[in-house]
């Protein structure tokens, strides 16, 4: 295991004003993710998990503390840099998987190298090598309104992972659809945790949990628990 | 299902170089933007093209409106150019007080106009004049064996047709020997023409006025559409019918003499007018406006009663000018009031078209849109929705004035600035109109965003 964090939260705090009161949605929070692991964020509702994830995926910034994304210091950046870091370093996939209803699957998955500026043959080849990578090979020039709530979903992996993130963040992943897609969508993340890629995930079912490596749970904006379920996999690639 | 991720050439990818600056890459990304915004306009097909409908017709009516406008001043500019620009018509016009005398009094013969002592006095008096037609005008009958044309006669010099930019169609214009020697030739005006000699030619031929013959030398050319006007403006004094004939004015003086009679219920009337209508050529074109008010000094000390006008063509075609001038402001407020309606129109689905899509915003956001794609995305579906409403405008604008010729008969002129400025004005009108939403979707937060349903 390298030394260096990929994700290193350095007691974060957030607070929102809500009117007259002030709500603390994270309180000194710290945190370290090494690269290749696989963790599952856990926790009621109002424990923070939302803020922590908007915070991670670089969608907010903490109030006070650091957050140090692949060494670099994104607690306090400005807009467009914040935007760069999350096109090129984070992959987003989402409960309600967030595709653009009127662009086909293969312009889907462009999306993130089209605000990097990717030149756009490169950008379709290798969307199109993604979409076969999760097996929709078959359905590039479908709309998503056209596609099952598994397809969907991974039409979303495919997009998180074309601009080769550091970080893939995933919100309930699974959340939206029935339990045999939720199986394949669950394989494919164990496929990539095992091919090296680090993976965090907010998840609300104890079962999905335990597949994790390592299971986070949140209370009232801290850490209660932080349990190691195997040791990370060693990752294949260098990045 | 088997992911072999290690498998993906990431690496092909990385070693092209990611660029968000610099012209080329810019150009490349907006025809991207474009083909987006293309295709979320084409989403709401039938939303996208009610919006359009408010630049169409702002563009097309002020395009059209332009073009009749045009037409109609340009038509009225060159009636006024055919009196000549140097020159300053004089006529005589039977003041309106003598008239109740003449009611009055049975046998009373008339005296009033223009005299030959005046335009002598005229010469003698202010340089720069040179050139003097004078003319009479006699209303009278002409006739071609069994066909009849009411008619002005106009007694005048042989250089008249020059003066009035007034072109010979066929023949020719009786010359200095013909005026010299009273010779019975006649000019006719194209309208004249057309109603006596209706299938053969004119030339050659004679018409008879009172009880004598007159050989046809020439006929004029027709003084454009609306000729009518233009006799009026020209302003024999009987006005109204554009048919003419020219002749000699020696030959008028001899035919019909100064004094007309007429009959008239009962009573008997004459009238005793010189010269009905006199052309000064000003050399200088600066100068017209000081020798027309000199000439008109001369003119009141000599006449007691208001028996003349004088008609200045400069003087009507800066007036026609300003008229235009009036007309363009006018016209150019209506078009800026409808390009402002379009231009809110569009402002307002744009806005919807912002909440509808929070959502998407939120998306691209959190993919590594920064705010100035967001930005770029939406003022560019605002400018092809207000572009490609410029140009169907345009499409509608120019034909529109030839659906007016062909119907109306109306002349119509499409300047070439018209499309041009209003299409340039319905593509800023989506810039301007299209910032503010642009702007609201921009300043989203992504996090908000993303939660909106």
């Amino acid at each position: 295991m390298s030394a260096k964090p990929i994700v290193h939260l350095d007691s974060v705090r957030k607070t929102y004003q809500m009117g007259e009161v002030i709500v603390e949605a994270l309180r000194g929070f710290s945190l370290e993710i090494f690269e290749g692991e696989y963790i599952s964020i856990m926790g009621p509702s109002g424990c923070g998990k939302s803020t922590l994830l908007n915070i991670l995926g670089c969608l907010d910034r903490p109030t006070s503390g650091r957050y140090f994304l692949g060494g670099e210091d994104v607690s306090q950046m400005e807009d467009d840099r914040l935007s760069a870091v999350r096109g090129a370093r984070l992959g987003f996939i989402f409960q309600s998987y967030n595709l653009i209803q009127q662009l086909t699957v293969i312009e889907n998955i462009e999306i993130p190298l089209f605000y990097q500026g990717r030149p756009e043959a490169a950008s379709r080849a290798l969307a199109i090598e993604l979409a076969s990578l999760v097996g929709l090979e078959s359905r590039l020039h479908h709309k998503p309104a056209e596609l099952s709530g598994g397809q969907q979903q991974r039409v979303a992996i495919a997009r998180a992972l074309v601009n080769d993130p550091l970080v893939i963040l995933a919100d309930e992943p699974t959340g939206n659809l029935d339990s045999s897609s939720g199986e394949e969508i669950l394989g494919v993340f164990d496929e990539l945790h095992q091919q090296g890629k680090t993976i965090i995930m907010v998840t609300h079912d104890d079962d999905i949990a335990r597949r994790t490596a390592r299971s986070i749970r949140l209370r009232d904006g801290q850490i209660e628990t932080d349990i190691l379920h195997k040791r990370p996999t060693a990752p294949l690639h260098a990045s | 299902m088997p992911v072999k991720f290690e498998n993906i050439n990431f690496q092909a990818l990385k070693n092209t170089t990611a660029h968000t600056e610099g012209v080329g890459v810019s150009f490349r990304r907006l025809d991207r933007t474009v083909r987006l915004g293309l295709k979320s306009l084409w989403l709401h097909r039938l939303r996208s093209l009610l919006t359009m409908l408010g630049i169409v017709f702002g563009v097309c009516s002020v395009i059209a409106m332009l073009a009749i406008g045009e037409g109609a001043s340009h038509e009225a500019q060159e009636q006024i150019k055919n009196l000549g620009s140097q020159n300053i018509i004089l006529q005589s016009i039977k003041p309106p007080e003598e008239q109740k005398v003449v009611s009055g009094n049975q046998s009373f013969a008339l005296e009033y106009g223009i005299t030959y002592p005046d335009i002598k006095r005229i010469k003698a008096t202010i340089p720069g004049v040179t050139v003097v037609v004078p003319g009479r005008i006699i209303r009278e009958y002409a006739w071609n064996i069994g066909r009849r044309a009411d008619c002005e006669i106009v007694g005048t010099v042989p250089w008249y047709p020059q003066m009035r930019n007034h072109r010979v169609q066929e023949g020719r214009f009786f010359n200095d020997l013909e005026m010299e020697d009273s010779s019975s030739v006649c000019v006719l005006g194209a309208e004249t023409a057309a109603l006596l000699f209706p299938i053969t030619s004119p030339l050659g031929g004679s018409v008879r006025v009172g009880g004598n013959y007159y050989r046809v030398v020439g006929v004029m050319e027709q003084v454009g559409k609306v000729d009518k006007s233009a006799g009026a403006a020209s302003g024999g004094p009987q006005g109204g019918s554009a048919n003419r004939l020219y002749m000699p004015l020696s030959t008028a003086k001899t035919r019909f003499g100064e004094t007309l009679m007429k009959r008239r219920a009962g009573s008997f009337e004459a009238e005793r007018v010189e010269l009905h209508e006199v052309t000064i050529k000003v050399n200088d074109r600066d100068q017209v406006m000081n020798v027309s008010l000199a000439i008109k000094d001369i003119l009141d000390r000599n006449h007691k009663k208001q028996d003349f006008a004088m008609v200045v063509p400069l003087e009507l075609l800066k007036r026609a000018e300003r008229t235009k001038q009036i007309f363009n402001i006018v016209l150019g407020s209506i078009a800026a009031i409808s390009l402002l309606v379009g231009g809110i129109g569009i402002m307002n689905i744009m806005l919807a078209s912002v909440t509808e899509r929070t959502r998407e915003i939120g998306i691209r956001r959190a993919l590594g849109a920064k705010r100035h794609d967001i930005i770029v995305q939406f003022l560019v579906e605002t400018v092809i929705l207000s572009g490609s409403g410029g140009l169907l405008g345009v499409a509608l604008g120019v034909a529109i004035p030839f659906l007016v010729t062909y119907f109306a008969g109306m002349v119509t002129i499409v300047t070439f600035w018209s499309p041009v400025i209003a299409f340039s004005i319905s593509g800023l009108v989506g810039i301007v109109f299209g910032i503010y939403p642009a702007f609201r979707a921009a300043n989203m937060d992504p996090v908000e965003a993303l939660r909106h349903e």
